[in-house]
């Protein structure tokens, strides 16, 4: 019976890392009036990366900072200001990890000299083929 | 086909396997580490979250050197290190407090039931100031320097062994 009713409060329990009590931001999930720059939030939301479920967007996360970041960009963005502007304030904070789209710093270099690598590792196995193919 | 090729698949597997194992075993850190560490937010003001109770001005000299604790009413992390901070507090450290999306009868409550080491305390209601400082989270514990600079971050919820190193990094801004 102890069991039963310790199970039954746990299912009405809180969970340890509540969210808050507060209402969602108000352009968190709400699209901006001008269709032009609500596309250009959505494509910048979908570069940056949710500081909670670390794996997903920010346009895809349900975290509530998820949420405040989807409304910070609506809002800058409605001000005027350039998605770039706003991502690299974003990377100041909390470095170029939190967006998705790749730099040109030497740590991302292989990601780029990865296609020509493969490339060109492609063309030597052909070549091997044709000649042994001919011989 | 030579036996280093005709073998190459299956070292290459091995060469996977061991760095798939290696990752289950020292699991990457996932804290996000602010980048404002030594940069300036003199600037960034948040406004009372309670009435009469002031607000937050990081660039104030008269309040700096102190800490800064975001926290949150709904936060439970936030209910243990309370103690830790009121220790802090007694010790004659400086804690300003900022209050993450929070109600101020929320607020009340919970510095009622769990203490309250704060003098100021600023209301972050779309997690805008967080943002400000890099901070991604409650609880995270921050020190500023008397130029509103930022010279500490401390990621979750403090723990006794961390009073010291909070204390010891605010006492030597202290000049």
């Amino acid at each position: 019976m102890r069991l039963l009713i310790a199970l039954l409060l746990a299912v009405a329990a809180v969970p340890a890392l509540a969210d808050s009590n507060l209402p969602p931001a108000y352009w968190s999930d709400r699209q901006l009036p001008d269709a032009r720059q609500e596309a250009r939030a959505q494509a910048l939301m979908a570069e940056l990366r949710c500081l909670v479920c670390q794996g997903q967007s920010i346009a895809d996360s349900d975290a509530e900072l998820a949420g405040d970041m989807r409304d910070l960009v609506r809002r800058r963005i409605a001000a005027g200001e350039r998605p770039a502007a706003i991502r690299s304030w974003l990377i100041q904070r909390y470095g170029s990890w939190i967006s998705y789209r790749p730099t040109a710093e030497p740590a991302a270099w292989p990601l780029w000299l990865a296609p020509f690598a493969l490339l060109l590792v492609g063309g030597l196995l052909l070549r091997r083929r044709i000649r042994l193919s001919r011989g | 086909m030579s036996r280093a090729v005709r073998f190459a698949p299956l070292a290459l597997l091995l060469v996977l396997i061991a760095g798939l194992v290696w990752r289950l075993a020292t699991p990457a850190d996932t804290t996000v580490r602010s980048k404002m560490i030594g940069e300036d937010l003199a600037d960034v003001r948040a406004a009372a979250a309670l009435p009469g109770r002031p607000g937050i001005w990081v660039g104030d000299p008269y309040a700096n050197p102190r800490v800064i604790n975001f926290f949150g009413s709904w936060c439970v992390p936030c209910i243990a290190e309370m103690p830790l901070l009121q220790e802090l507090k007694r010790q004659g450290v400086g804690i300003d407090g900022i209050a993450v999306r929070d109600r101020p009868e929320e607020i009340a409550a919970f510095l009622k039931a769990h203490g309250d080491p704060y003098g100021a305390i600023g209301a972050d209601p779309n997690s805008n100031i967080q943002m400000q400082f890099g901070s991604s989270g409650v609880p995270e514990t921050f020190i500023i320097d008397p130029h509103g600079i930022v010279r500490y971050q401390h990621i979750g919820p403090l723990e006794p062994k961390d009073i010291a190193v909070i204390r010891d990094t605010w006492a030597a801004l202290r000049k």
